[in-house]
């Protein structure tokens, strides 16, 4: 693959890594949670070597993605600061969708709509990791009303986390050029001019 | 157990219906607490007859023993001291799977076949799809099933379906020495505690009557209680019991809400680059950039 030199650095190798390691988790979770969830799913167990086999990988899968978002979560938290023309952007969001994107707002190095995406899954993952620690019966014994609710809000929490997922992976493959940046970490700088100048003028000095 | 393919009426995590063209008489055990002794002999047949050996426990300074249901003790006696009338009362009772009519364990269980409720109402555990998750302890208004500790797989009561299936009473039934243990329709086990409660409130127990709770639709243990009107007393049975609203919440409407609700973003994300097209950098910013290198290059 040929890479232009002028090509804009997003992120480094270890961010890379740890997106990846939080999206694998992620992914396998998913899968053998649906299965648990409604009996519709519970064929995928098989892709996990069995039903039982994935009931007792999935809380372990789950810790590893808790321990990698806690480390996603503080490096870019910073960055995710709402600003007020975040909430300019997000009051336009509907145009953009529209396929419209003229008038949007200068964006720094995350939008509103990405901005409002990591906290909505920080608080989603929060509540994962809590109900999934109240639910796991294979080291925890909690009270059974403490788990019954777990069961409720992980379950809740994580059918919102999904839908998350998916708009966060389709906005991801809408927006042209933007999947190497998790491949490869860079990005064209025709990319970074027309989704976030801010950002754009902030890495060339334009 | 055993593979009564006809009689099944309910099977957990299945969608579909079961079989239906067959009808059998719906069973019952009735414990007559009145009449129990605490003896034991139902604990005991219980380990007979199901070929299971729990580990000798200790010594509580009660006479509950084991002290509580394991997965190799499917029922146990509890023993409760209680003051009624300024008298003091001794009340035993023989605890274990209640057999609901609407079981909170089933409704939880996400492995099919794991949980069956036969026609006849007995509710029974197929150990061989089990998973371990322990989502029936999490259903169960009566905390009854244990997931063991050996093989992680979920136990209880199985009200001997093996028995039952060829027209014998459960072990326990058949060993009670006081006959406070009766087994038969549920019909006829709901007459025959009709005639213990009237002759209960003829010795003075006007509170007497039979412990059949409507919130689980019913039951296919139950009891005679001298004290019906408090359940609590005997070790904490509760009084009105019913399927957590948590319960209901997770495994209810929100799996059909959710699965639907998921299946809308995708389908949604799919139509939207269909109908509205990617969203590519402009051919005008692209031309800037190209711009701008040309210049530069013009500069150096």
């Amino acid at each position: 693959m040929i890479r232009d030199p002028k090509d804009l650095k997003r992120y480094d190798a270890s961010e890379r890594a740890n997106h990846w390691t939080v999206g694998i988790s992620f992914i396998l979770l998913a899968l053998s949670g649906l299965a648990f969830f409604h009996p519709a799913f519970f064929p995928l167990t098989q892709l996990f070597g069995g039903p039982t086999w994935a009931r007792i990988i999935h809380p372990y899968i789950g810790a590893i993605m808790a321990l990698a978002f806690v480390v996603i979560f503080f490096r870019f938290k910073h960055l995710n600061k709402m600003t007020p023309a975040d909430k300019e952007w997000l009051a336009k969001a509907k145009n953009m969708v529209d396929g419209n994107d003229h008038d949007m707002p200068e964006q720094g190095k995350y939008n509103g709509g990405q901005k409002v995406m990591f906290w909505a899954l920080a608080v989603c993952m929060l509540l994962m990791t809590l109900s999934g620690l109240a639910i796991w019966r294979a080291w925890f014994g909690f009270d059974i009303t403490v788990v019954r609710f777990g069961a409720v809000v992980h379950a809740a929490a994580g059918a919102v986390m999904i839908a998350l997922i998916m708009v966060h992976v389709y906005a991801a493959i809408w927006v042209k050029g933007t999947i190497r940046a998790m491949w490869y970490g860079t990005v064209t700088r025709g990319w970074a001019k027309q989704h976030h100048r801010g950002w754009y003028r902030q890495v060339t000095g334009k | 157990m055993a593979l009564q393919s006809l009689d099944i009426k309910q099977r957990s995590a299945t969608t579909t219906p079961s079989t239906q063209v067959r009808q059998t008489v719906e069973v019952a055990k009735l414990i007559d607490v009145s009449a129990c002794i605490g003896c034991k002999a139902c604990q005991v047949a219980c380990s007979e007859w199901n070929d299971i050996r729990d580990e000798v426990g200790h010594c509580h300074g009660v006479y509950d023993n084991p002290v509580d249901l394991t997965a190799k003790s499917w029922t146990v006696m509890r023993f409760t001291e209680v003051e009624q009338s300024n008298k003091l009362e001794w009340l035993i009772r023989k605890d274990g799977c209640m057999h609901c009519s609407d079981p909170g364990c089933l409704k939880a269980c996400p492995a099919p076949g794991a949980i069956i409720q036969y026609s006849n109402g007995i509710v029974d555990f197929h150990q061989e799809n089990c998973i371990g998750c322990g989502y029936c302890v999490t259903g169960c208004p009566f905390n009854v099933p244990r997931i063991s500790k050996e093989d992680s797989k979920a136990y209880k009561c199985s009200l001997c379906s093996d028995r039952v299936a060829v027209n014998q009473a459960p072990a326990c039934a058949k060993a009670c020495p006081t006959g406070a243990i009766q087994f038969g329709s549920k019909e006829d086990m709901t007459d025959y505690a009709a005639k213990r409660v009237t002759d209960l409130k003829e010795r003075g127990y006007d509170k007497a009557g039979l412990y059949d709770p409507q919130g689980v639709g019913g039951t296919h243990v139950m009891y005679v209680l001298h004290h019906a009107d408090q359940p609590e007393l005997y070790a904490g049975l509760p009084a009105n019991p019913s399927i957590s609203p948590l319960v209901s919440l997770w495994k209810g409407f929100a799996k059909p809400l959710a699965t639907l609700a998921l299946a809308g973003v995708a389908l949604g994300s799919l139509f939207h680059y269909v109908t509205k097209g990617p969203n590519e950098v402009s051919k005008e910013i692209e031309d800037e950039i190209e711009r701008e290198d040309s210049e530069k290059e013009g500069a150096q």
